[in-house]
């Protein structure tokens, strides 16, 4: 069954745009979140995260902090590349 | 040896994606060691000086060097930083957290970071209210009080971001008053939610869970500031630490002549992380081509 995955996200971060693209690469399914027009997602995410800096990424509930490739791939169970 | 490349590129900004393309028209064997893809080019905004695009924003330029090199078939290994080198005899050894690589010749192309404050509290809060990029994570401090530390054009496009998103916006600067361009210090220095701290130093970030304030000494004594965010827009510092043995001038510059040579054979060097004199993507990106070139020069005579 497809993973439920959550982008939360503001217009203007340069890593949000990549790991959406990553996403889209990987044929994944995900829904945007833009913390910067909703204030109780932007909450949702720091309490969900622990931290402040965007983007984070849930994976059924795996919350990735930053884009990072590795542990994207590990919660989606993507294979590794290189 | 099996592994031995012809060059290993450290980093993939506009220097090193250009190295790469350049190595792989020349059909040489490499590889690409990298955090990330894009460097501080990635986190630009607007670009109006890249020769052929009359506008295009820092992602998109990154996307489209992305996808220029990746054309070719190029060992390419990101989340990959280099941890140290070394220069056996007529080769070049680099760590990283992985493994060990071997070639005949390196370019470093690993650009500059921000430079942090060195304050207590500062690792602590990271991404915790205290941040480097106030274009990613501005937003999230709507209706906040924050600061930006610093005074130069960085500090001031932050505070100039920030005056429409937060509350109140203090700009803490070391200086007797703000640098930068004219016309956005005085926009910053009108607005009216904007105080602006001068001649002080942060000496910590105090917190529980996240950032509650900035402790700033100036003349009159120490005081700490209610903020829940702070924008740290301080300058930058190159990404040579690694590079052990190789020459660098009093900023951590590498040194490079103009064939992007080291004061070591086979190290090479090309963009922001050197002493070139101006610190440009267009000039990165001409740098990295270069710096390939006089590697593929290298290897052939030494082989």
């Amino acid at each position: 069954m497809a993973k439920k995955v959550t982008v939360y996200s503001t217009p203007t971060c340069p890593f949000c745009i990549r790991a959406k693209q990553f996403l889209k690469d990987n044929n994944i399914q995900y829904s945007d979140v833009d913390v910067s027009s909703d204030q109780t997602k932007a909450q949702e995410m720091i309490d969900r995260s622990g931290q402040m800096g965007v983007p984070v990424i849930d994976v059924d509930g795996t919350i990735v902090v930053g884009f990072d490739k590795d542990k994207i791939r590990e919660a989606l169970k993507l294979p590794t590349d290189g | 040896m099996a592994n031995l490349y012809d060059l290993i590129i450290v980093g993939a900004g506009p220097a090193g994606i250009t190295a790469a393309v350049y190595a792989a028209r020349k059909r040489m064997k490499f590889l690409v060691l990298t955090g990330d893809i894009g460097g501080q080019a990635a986190w630009s905004g607007d670009i109006e000086n890249y020769t052929g695009y009359q506008f295009v924003t820092g992602p998109d330029l990154v996307s489209k060097f992305e996808e220029h090199m990746r054309r070719y078939a190029i060992d390419f290994h990101e989340n990959e930083e280099v941890m140290g080198i070394s220069k056996p005899i007529g080769l070049v050894k680099v760590n990283t957290r992985k493994g060990e690589y071997t070639a005949r010749a390196i370019i470093i192309a690993s650009g500059k970071m921000s430079r942090e404050l060195g304050v207590p509290g500062e690792k602590e809060f990271k991404n915790k209210g205290l941040t480097y990029c106030a274009t990613c994570d501005g937003p999230l401090f709507s209706g906040k009080d924050v600061a930006v530390v610093g005074g130069g054009n960085s500090a001031l496009d932050a505070a100039l971001g920030l005056i429409r998103i937060a509350k109140s916006v203090y700009v803490v600067n070391n200086t007797v008053r703000l640098g930068g361009d004219a016309v956005m210090r005085e926009k910053v220095e009108k607005a009216p939610n904007v105080k602006v701290i001068n001649e002080a130093k942060v000496t910590g970030i105090a917190g529980d869970k996240m950032v509650t304030a900035i402790k700033v000494r100036t003349a009159s004594g120490e005081e700490s500031i209610a903020v829940q965010g702070i924008f740290v827009e301080i300058g930058l510092i190159p990404n040579s630490s690694f590079a052990g043995p190789v020459e660098r001038n009093e900023r951590g510059e590498i040194k490079v002549n103009c064939k992007n040579e080291t004061n070591i054979p086979g190290i090479f060097a090309a963009g922001d992380v050197t002493d070139v004199s101006e610190k440009q993507i267009i000039i990165a990106a001409g740098e990295g081509s270069k710096a390939a070139l006089s590697a593929f020069k290298y290897i052939n005579q030494s082989r």
